[in-house]
């Protein structure tokens, strides 16, 4: 046993973790910079050095001052649209997915249909949406074409995790429940959605984070009242202050906290479920 | 697909009131099963006497599983009748049917209590919690598990689970319980332990049970009637005893075990093991090869032979007499038998 540990690591394992170490800069540095600038002092400009440090652009940002445009509305707005992207996603996701527990004439093609929305270029498939309306002579407006276009995005994957979830499901569980009576319905409500009821928050959360983050094809969709990733664009076209980089902080936090709450209720679920403690010797 | 049967009573009121009581408790008439043109089940009929303890006995795929969940309705038949009680169900529903299933590896809800498990039956008609709880609780003291009404499955043993899967099952009043290899998961301690369970509530309750085993010592000790199957086929159904007495063809024979098969000029005959003797071939029938394994079983000993004509053999001795003129691996051996042991098969 210990001879394994003593063994000199083979060269693939130092250029693979090379390798893990430069991915890990690329994804968290950048987070980290903005993260450490946010704090700059008032005297501060948008790249270091740091001049001191306060918490004066965060309070900017809370209270609508200082040239970032409608923030807070842009915020409310985005949650609103994720929360709603995420139960849409959900919901659709888990029908299909039920749905499509039976082969049926043509349910391959169906699957690749949907699906296949992830290869489409996110920027014209918002820019279709947006002729679409105007050849239509509707108004774009965020709850309409910009929902729209944010589900094109959130549904194919809400559906894989929604297959793979629904594919581990024992169908033993389901015969017992029909053997003892239960309906459809019943059968739904008591036994299989509460068993994959985790695979289903997954998807929920995949809904909420896509759709918070999403920009591409949101941009020509959503009309005259913007989310929260497209006011952040415009602002960092405009703005000039630190202040972008305390918003930047603040939505990464609000993301995290979303993330967290999810994967703590799946975990509970399955703590729950797995019944806290060892089984009993009988 | 339900061609009208003789022995299918018809159901008006008249008749099903002069029906004192059922003649057996299931039925299968000529059933059939296929996937996609590939036989499972052929043409199989059984009668299950009332009140009796039945095992499907075949190794996998001989299509007993598949015989089962057709009785329990989670599987269409692609022919033939299915009766329970003289009654047709081939095209009821699972609930209609007055069976219950317990399902390998008992399927209880992960995310219910045990009483929540056993009451479900009861929640789906709609009995309020109350009622239908305290029900579930004298089930589950039934099955001796009330002490752990309120464990989630995951926080009991295999062989409790069981207990729980069984209340569940019986909660329902069925008139025959399905049972889908229910000791296959358990230690062989508790399997034995529990296949006295099975058949004392069997008894008490006086319904049927079809139980589903690959084991020919789990369906010899438990039941009134062994059914062997092969390849979708009944090879034989009678009682244990007659089974391992009287095997109808040398699969059976082979696979209940305990027996040589052995080819003679009048035809294929079975010998019990521990019918055989060592001795020399003189006037009685006998078969000579070299003893290939000797294994001592406490009350007796079993010598392995491989005959001369390429047959392989047993011969399981009382210790005794094999201690009395003990052999050794690799002796030329001699099995003897007498002719009235030499039970004919047919192919």
């Amino acid at each position: 046993m210990l001879t394994e540990v003593s063994q000199p690591r083979p060269k693939s394992f130092y250029f693979l973790g090379f390798f893990f170490l430069l991915f890990l800069a690329f994804l968290y540095g950048p987070m980290v910079v903005i993260f450490i600038l946010s704090f700059q002092g008032p005297d501060g400009g948008m790249s270091f050095p740091m001049v001191g440090h306060s918490t004066l652009w965060f309070q900017q940002l809370l209270s609508g001052t200082g040239r970032i445009g409608d923030i807070p509305s842009a915020f409310v707005r985005s949650l609103e649209m994720a929360l709603l992207s995420a139960a849409l996603t959900a919901a659709i996701c888990v029908s299909a997915g039920m749905a499509f527990r039976r082969r049926f004439p043509g349910s391959g093609l169906l699957f690749y249909t949907a699906v296949s929305s992830l290869v489409m270029p996110s920027l014209f498939v918002g820019f279709g949406i947006a002729l679409g309306f105007k050849e239509l002579g509707w108004k774009t407006g965020l709850f309409t074409s910009g929902l729209g276009a944010q589900l094109t995005w959130t549904l194919p994957f809400g559906l894989m995790i929604t297959f793979a979830t629904i594919g581990r499901f024992d169908r033993r569980y389901e015969e017992a429940a029909t053997d003892l009576g239960a309906s459809g319905w019943q059968r739904f409500r008591d036994v299989i959605l509460p068993i994959i009821l985790p695979g289903v928050i997954g998807v929920a959360l995949f809904g909420f984070t896509l759709s918070y983050d999403e920009f591409a094809r949101s941009s020509l969709t959503v009309g005259t009242a913007n989310t929260l990733p497209l006011e952040i664009w415009a602002m960092t076209t405009a703005a000039t202050s630190p202040v972008l980089f305390a918003l930047g902080t603040v939505t990464t936090v609000v993301s995290f906290c979303v993330l967290t709450a999810a994967l703590v209720t799946i975990a509970v679920i399955v703590r729950r479920r797995a019944g806290g403690r060892r089984p009993a010797t009988s | 697909m339900n061609a009208p049967h003789p022995l299918n009573a018809p159901a008006t009121p008249l008749a099903q009131a002069a029906l004192v009581r059922p003649r057996y408790d299931v039925e299968l008439v000529a059933v059939s099963k296929s996937y996609a043109g590939t036989a499972a089940v052929e043409a199989i009929s059984l009668r299950i006497p009332k009140a009796s303890y039945c095992c499907l006995l075949g190794p996998s795929g001989c299509g007993k599983s598949t015989t089962l969940r057709m009785i329990a309705g989670h599987e269409q038949v692609s022919s033939g009748d299915i009766l329970i009680g003289d009654r047709n169900v081939t095209d009821a529903p699972p609930t209609a049917r007055g069976t219950s299933m317990m399902f390998q590896s008992y399927a209880l809800f992960p995310h219910m209590a045990a009483v929540d498990n056993v009451a479900y039956s009861l929640k789906v008609k709609g009995v309020p919690k109350a009622k239908r709880r305290a029900r579930a609780r004298e089930f589950l003291d039934l099955v001796r598990m009330g002490s752990f009404a309120e464990r989630l499955p995951a926080q009991m043993s295999g062989g409790q689970q069981q207990r729980v899967a069984l209340a569940r099952a019986l909660i329902t009043r069925p008139q025959v319980l399905l049972l889908d290899e229910p000791l296959s998961a358990l230690d062989p301690f508790l399997r034995g332990h529990m296949r006295g369970e099975l058949k004392r509530l069997q008894r008490e309750l006086g319904i049927s049970f079809v139980h589903v085993t690959h084991s020919q010592d789990e369906a010899m000790a438990l039941a009134d009637l062994v059914v062997v199957m092969e390849a979708g086929h009944i090879q034989q159904a009678a009682s244990a005893r007659e089974i391992f007495e009287k095997p109808k063809t040398a699969f059976v024979a082979r696979f209940i075990g305990g027996h040589n098969v052995i080819s003679t000029a009048r035809g294929q005959v079975a010998v019990r093991a521990d019918r055989c003797r060592l001795g020399s071939a003189g006037s009685q029938t006998s078969l000579s090869g070299r003893a290939t394994n000797v294994e001592y079983l406490g009350p007796m000993v079993r010598i392995s032979v491989a005959a001369e004509n390429g047959l392989d053999a047993a011969a399981l001795i009382p210790d005794e007499l094999f201690f009395a003129a003990p052999v050794d691996i690799g002796q030329a051996v001699t099995l003897i038998w007498s002719e009235r042991d030499a039970h004919p098969l047919s192919d």
